[in-house]
């Protein structure tokens, strides 16, 4: 994988290097940061008006002072949030059920995959179909039945040694979790991916008699970090972001996640600069996460595209 | 939809002669089995979360099912489509929803093609520009809709932007509350914080044209416009499938942003499919209706998905 | 092989498909079968309060209250935020996991109690001094009780209006429609505000039904012909309701409202971006700390068939499927108290409910001579409830789509006559929500 990385990207520039040179870069790298402005700018204008009072983020609203941290500056619109709305709790609750939800999901997804992609199953081709018809139902239009099914649904509870059956999954975790684990997209992406490794490695594995299971684990898994990461991510946003759902199925504010809580500042007067603050604290954490992992992530994701 | 392409792609290599497979019968027998195995947890958590819900919102459309009701559920056959196709609203969310994709699909996936095709560099910086351009893929669409529907307000930001940059001589509409500019504000805004997922897609399609391709190309003293016309677009067929799949999914399924930011104003500018299957299940309680018109929508994508089909096939 | 697999097939899709109808069978009917919300003699309680930290604590004060003073029974309060308040009730209904008691929007009620989420409640002489507009009546029988009830109103500088020589009202003489409008035509022609009525017109959800029908009633229409609440058709679409569409799109394109108002309709005022705010009771309180003695409240405005306002805010109730009516009867009974009741309309600031002498010590604003007795006199003399039938949900949303698109430059008629037809045409198929 790498290799070829790294030689298209090196016939790339090798390409460009044929072409008169200055005036064109000068323009791409125009054109790139006119379009870094339009990409950052709104951001940059939600972290700015958190600091600001609500008067401020009107009045800055008319010049370049709304991406500007001057005038009023305050942590005060962040110390209301805290007051307002339990956000610890609902932070931890995100990352608690999106952490989850990812592992499961990689877990899941990259096994069907993987079975799809390696074995020979009978029906295989109908039932990929079936997996990618699923990408056409939009969730929203699923929700309500949903909830009515998830309460009918057994559960095993054990404390200790004592095994009970409860019957509904409303206000938990789990309801939280578990409808969001198997994902088409994502075993679509893990099938794209495992079909560009070459089958010689493992069918060299089988010679071995190794299992399928180890094939999996041992020679596949470990080749596919491009794959997993991408995975991880597209799992990670929709869980981080899951809104209506929770609405419906959580009923306990110790349970909720943190898109519900912006829901809170819509009660009384519309705090826009709370509202900033919330959406701030809320999103900055997967900034970070993105920023820190960018190379990989940015990188991973293009790996895993369909190959030419 | 491509999938069967790739399938195809994926077992490419010829049938084993029918001799050789009747030994191995038993092995492949076998080898099914435990390759169902592996696959159920997804297939069994597909079924129950996506198809049962599916399922009984199919059989709803057919009854006469309220949202908050006292009374027995009734099948009442083809009533609520009947309704339907007489209701102007839903032509109106059929017309919308085929709009918003109709600009979108190419729209985004033209400007991230762009976009991939300037970060496809080894210069400096580069991961810098990456990293910018993915920010508002992350960012959510609930907040991004909020911000946006700030920036959008008569005196908000970008009518602020437009008044400077034109030297006061431009009033920017009161673009959400404007029939005429409320679609293409969220278009615009839609394509913002998409396009970065679709760069990263056309990138990755972009960097497996083999090297060699271009060299030639070079050699032959071709203009930038046809090296981009003869080597690199035929090179990103499988991954224009891929693109265009994604983007017209979610396109028709617009939901969040009009929700947060129009509510399908004004004048039904903005009432889109999903928006009014929502709006009708659970502002107006009329679950039955609401689940018709999911199904309609649900032909409608995949209608559009064979038609997608059919077409790349040909260009294949 | 072959037949093998597909009487599977057959076999899977009929199990499946069977588990749909089931499922399509009880899905929303009505769940007063099972029982929800207690556990012995713990019971739960729902509030839309999340987002409103004050009047959390003024509801949490009465449960920790209720807990202390007797030993028998318990509550618990679980709090949601308001926007999606609704959804989250309805969805636990349809999941046969309601509260015990949990408070409600005044025009919903109806609609709960007819579908049976709601108990019928008997509070006997507790509720003796309400204002009638806080008691949620549906079939004569009471399902919810209000702690207070919030008036409309408009919002003014009086130097503003002296300016323009424009008199200032009062609920004894309030305005006419003809002097409302020359009154607005005179602020606009002084050039100084863009569009100095603020009309809400941002707002989203009841906002729209809660402060435009009572307009429309005040024009002589209404939203559904309330005789049997069976038909929309000539209350809704009639040349008085046409007057009032044509009036309210008259402002939009006199430039006299926005269509889409601002963000911040209080700021607005403040800041003099507009002359005239219509809001409700809860605005008083920060306006008259910004302006103080020259700000003036509006009372509603009398197009012809008298100033109406809208009647009947947050109430509360019980469950059909409670599992400890007892309990809830209890605690409902507790909290209507005057020093419980009316804490939490001095928390939320609003009008009291309770009317007597006892309850209006506690918040004196509100009695006579008090600088808030205006609001409770629009509260007693203007109120108008929102229909009461079951049918209000689906009329609020079709009437607020109506009023958008007639803002927007809809035809007034074509655009009632269609919501009247929609509204006949739900009635009919719910059976006429009897």
């Amino acid at each position: 994988m790498a290799t070829t990385t790294t030689t298209s990207a090196r016939a790339q520039s090798t390409a460009v290097g044929k072409r008169p040179r200055a005036p064109r870069h000068f323009l791409a790298t125009v054109a790139k940061t006119v379009l870094a402005l339009v990409f950052v700018l709104p951001i940059i204008f939600m972290f700015i008006s958190s600091l600001k009072p609500d008067s401020q983020i009107f009045a800055d609203l008319g010049s370049l002072k709304a991406f500007l941290p001057v005038g009023h500056i305050s942590f005060a619109n962040y110390t209301d949030v805290f007051s307002r709305v339990p956000i610890l709790q609902f932070l931890m609750n995100s990352v608690g059920i999106s952490a989850v939800t990812v592992i499961l999901g990689l877990l899941v997804n990259s096994l069907a995959a993987f079975a799809l992609s390696r074995m020979r199953i009978r029906g295989k081709r109908i039932i990929l179909t079936l997996i990618i018809a699923t990408l056409i139902v939009p969730f929203e239009t699923l929700a309500l039945p949903l909830v009515w099914w998830v309460n009918q649904l057994p559960w095993l509870q054990i404390n200790g040694f004592d095994l009970t059956f409860t019957h509904g999954w409303l206000d938990t975790y789990r309801v939280q979790i578990i409808p969001f684990i198997a994902n088409a997209f994502s075993v679509y992406l893990f099938h794209q991916y495992f079909d560009s490794i070459p089958k010689e490695l493992d069918e060299a594995a089988r010679m071995d008699g190794a299992g399928w299971f180890t094939i999996y684990r041992k020679i596949l898994m470990p080749l596919s970090g491009p794959a997993i990461a991408t995975v991880a991510i597209l799992t990670f946003l929709p869980a981080w972001n899951s809104y209506l759902w929770p609405i419906m199925v959580i009923q306990s504010e110790n349970l909720r996640p943190v898109m519900v809580g912006v829901e809170y500042f819509y009660q009384l007067n519309v705090a826009w600069g709370q509202i900033m603050a919330y959406t701030s604290m809320i999103t900055l954490p997967i900034l970070v996460l993105f920023i820190a992992f960018q190379r990989s992530f940015v990188n991973s994701i293009a790996s895993t595209g369909v190959k030419g | 939809m491509l999938l069967s392409q790739t399938t195809r792609a994926a077992t490419g290599a010829p049938l084993p002669p029918r001799r050789r497979r009747r030994i191995i019968l038993s092995g492949s027998r076998g080898e099914s089995l435990t390759g169902l195995g592996m696959a159920a947890p997804a297939l069994i958590l597909l079924a129950l979360f996506i198809l049962v819900p599916a399922i009984l919102a199919f059989v709803l459309a057919f009854t006469n099912a309220q949202l908050i009701s006292p009374n027995p559920i009734q099948f009442t056959g083809l009533t609520n489509f009947i309704q339907l196709f007489h209701d102007p609203v839903f032509y109106r969310s059929l017309l919308n929803t085929l709009y918003f994709a109709a600009v979108v699909v190419p729209v985004q996936a033209g400007a991230a093609l762009v976009m991939a095709v300037l970060v496809n560099t080894k210069t400096r910086g580069t991961s810098f520009f990456r990293t910018i351009y993915f920010l508002p893929v992350v960012t959510s669409m609930v907040v991004v809709s909020m911000l946006w529907l700030f920036m959008y307000q008569q005196h908000g930001l970008i009518n602020q932007v437009i008044h400077q940059l034109s030297f006061g001589l431009v009033t920017g509409p009161d673009w959400l509350n404007n029939p005429a500019t409320s679609m293409p504000a969220i278009i615009l805004m839609s394509v913002w914080q998409g396009v970065g997922f679709h760069m990263i897609i056309w990138l990755s399609g972009l960097q497996t044209i083999a090297p060699d391709l271009y060299e030639a190309a070079s050699l032959d003293g071709v203009t930038s416009w046809q090296r981009f016309r003869y080597v690199t677009w035929p090179g990103l067929r499988n991954t224009r499938a891929l693109v265009l799949v994604t983007i017209t999914i979610q396109a028709l399924s617009l939901f969040t942003q009009v929700s947060v930011m129009t509510q399908g104003g004004p004048l039904y500018s903005t009432t889109t499919m999903v928006y009014e299957a929502v709006q009708t299940g659970y502002q107006q309680q009329q679950t039955s209706y609401a689940s018709a018109i999911s199904l309609v929508f649900f032909a409608l994508v995949l209608i559009v998905a064979a038609v997608q089909r059919f077409l790349t096939r040909e260009k294949a | 092989m072959k037949s093998h697999k597909v009487r599977q097939l057959t076999a899977a899709s009929i199990a499946v498909l069977v588990a749909g109808l089931s499922l399509a069978g009880c899905s929303s009917g009505p769940t007063s079968a099972g029982s929800s919300g207690a556990s012995g003699n713990t019971i739960t309680l729902w509030t839309h309060n999340a987002g409103n930290p004050a009047e959390l604590a003024a509801d949490q004060k009465i449960v920790t209250a209720f807990n202390a003073s007797q030993s028998k029974y318990k509550v618990n309060v679980q709090a949601f935020p308001q926007a999606s308040y609704n959804q989250s009730v309805v969805a636990a209904a349809a999941a046969g996991k309601l509260p015990c008691v949990l408070d409600i929007d005044g025009p919903t009620v109806p609609d709960w109690a007819w579908a049976k989420y709601l108990a019928p409640l008997d509070l006997g002489s507790s509720i003796a001094n309400q204002l009638p507009s806080t008691v949620g009546k549906w079939n004569n029988k009471v399902y919810a009780v209000g702690y207070y009830d919030v008036a409309l109103a408009m919002f003014a500088r009086k130097s503003v209006l002296k300016d323009a020589d424009i008199r200032i009202p009062t609920v004894t003489n309030p305005w006419t429609g003809t002097e409302f409008n020359a009154a607005l035509a005179a602020l606009k022609k002084t050039g100084k505000w863009a569009a100095p009525l603020d009309l809400g017109t941002s707002g989203t959800g009841e906002w729209w039904t809660y402060a435009y029908s009572p307009m429309l009633q005040s024009f002589g229409g209404d939203l559904i012909n309330r005789t049997d609440y069976q038909s929309a058709d000539g209350a809704l679409n009639g040349p008085a309701a046409v007057n009032w569409a044509t009036w309210m799109r008259g402002l939009v394109t006199q430039g006299i409202i926005a269509q889409k108002s601002g963000a911040d309709a209080n700021a607005d005022l403040i800041n003099n971006k507009t002359a005239i705010e219509y809001s409700g009771s809860w605005a008083a309180a920060p306006l008259s700390k910004a302006l103080g003695s020259d700000l003036a409240v509006i009372p509603a405005v009398n197009f012809g068939a008298g100033p109406k306002i809208g009647g009947g805010s947050w109430e509360w109730g019980m469950t059909n499927s409670c599992g400890n009516k007892a309990a809830a009867t209890a605690y409902l009974k507790f909290s209507l108290q005057p020093q419980y009741q009316t804490g939490v309309a001095v928390a939320a600031g609003t009008i009291p409910a309770d009317q007597s002498p006892a309850s209006l010590k506690l918040d004196p604003s509100y009695a006579p001579g008090g600088t808030n007795e205006i609001f409770a006199q629009m509260s007693s003399k203007f109120a108008e409830l929102r229909p009461p039938t079951p049918a209000y949900p689906f009329i609020s949303t079709t009437f607020t789509t109506a009023a958008q698109n007639i803002l927007a430059g809809a035809d007034p008629k074509s655009t009632l006559d269609q919501a009247v037809q929609s509204i006949n045409a739900n009635i009919k198929t719910n059976n006429g929500y009897k």
